[in-house]
């Protein structure tokens, strides 16, 4: 691995925070169609969550995808673990299991609001 | 040969899918973030391959990204998956 000191600077946001969603642009304005997702997501349910805009240097461009080796962005960390991308976060929230992450982790989150999205997306396949 | 046919035969020979559906998604990302001119940027992916049994999604993620390491070192922007084990529904 390199030197890159943005290294440093993730394990500690990483850490520091319960949630932590590394994308493109800020959740009040998403550069990128799938960070926008998972923010919405996280959002909707009511999670307090800190953003990282990677967009904010080369340096932390690749920093966030040599630090969990994931070559995309967004990157979800939950209580220091990374859960995934827009796919998994996406297919978590659909099967109840983020849900399940967020209660063992002792996470707030609105779990009326995840019923409201499964409920919906039900109804529109 | 075109990014989509080699997706293809790199997903072939890592995963021996099931089933395996990968389509060119980058006209309908014309214009964002990583967007390039000659396409070819971003792919979504249904696969069904029984490497995946017994294993996380971000398991099941990370061996298709193994297996696309070179296309995301040169200009591969987004791949969105849907892996499947054979009989998960």
């Amino acid at each position: 691995m390199s030197e890159n000191p943005a290294l440093a600077q993730i394990e500690e946001i990483v850490k520091g925070n319960d949630v932590v969603l590394f994308m493109k642009g800020v959740k009040t304005m998403p550069q990128c169609g799938f960070s926008a997702k998972v923010a919405q997501i996280l959002q909707y349910l009511g999670v307090e969550f800190k953003d990282v805009n990677v967009l904010q240097s080369n340096e932390m461009r690749q920093g966030i995808k040599d630090y969990a080796d994931w070559p995309t962005i967004p990157q979800l960390y939950v209580k220091g673990e990374f859960v995934g991308g827009a796919d998994i976060v996406t297919e978590m929230t659909l099967s109840g299991e983020l849900d399940q992450l967020l209660e063992a982790k002792g996470v707030a989150y609105d779990k009326a609001r995840a019923e409201e999205i499964r409920a919906h997306n039900k109804a529109a396949s | 040969m075109t990014r989509l046919d080699r997706i293809r035969a790199a997903l072939e020979e890592a995963l021996a899918p099931e089933s395996l559906d990968v389509q060119d998604d980058s006209h309908r990302h014309i214009g964002h973030a990583g967007s390039r001119p000659g396409g070819e940027t971003h792919y979504l992916a249904r696969v069904v391959s029984a490497r995946f049994a017994g294993l996380s999604r971000v398991q099941r993620q990370r061996l298709v990204n193994a297996a696309l390491a070179a296309e995301f070192a040169e200009g591969l922007h987004a791949f969105s998956m849907e892996l499947k084990a054979p009989g998960e529904a």
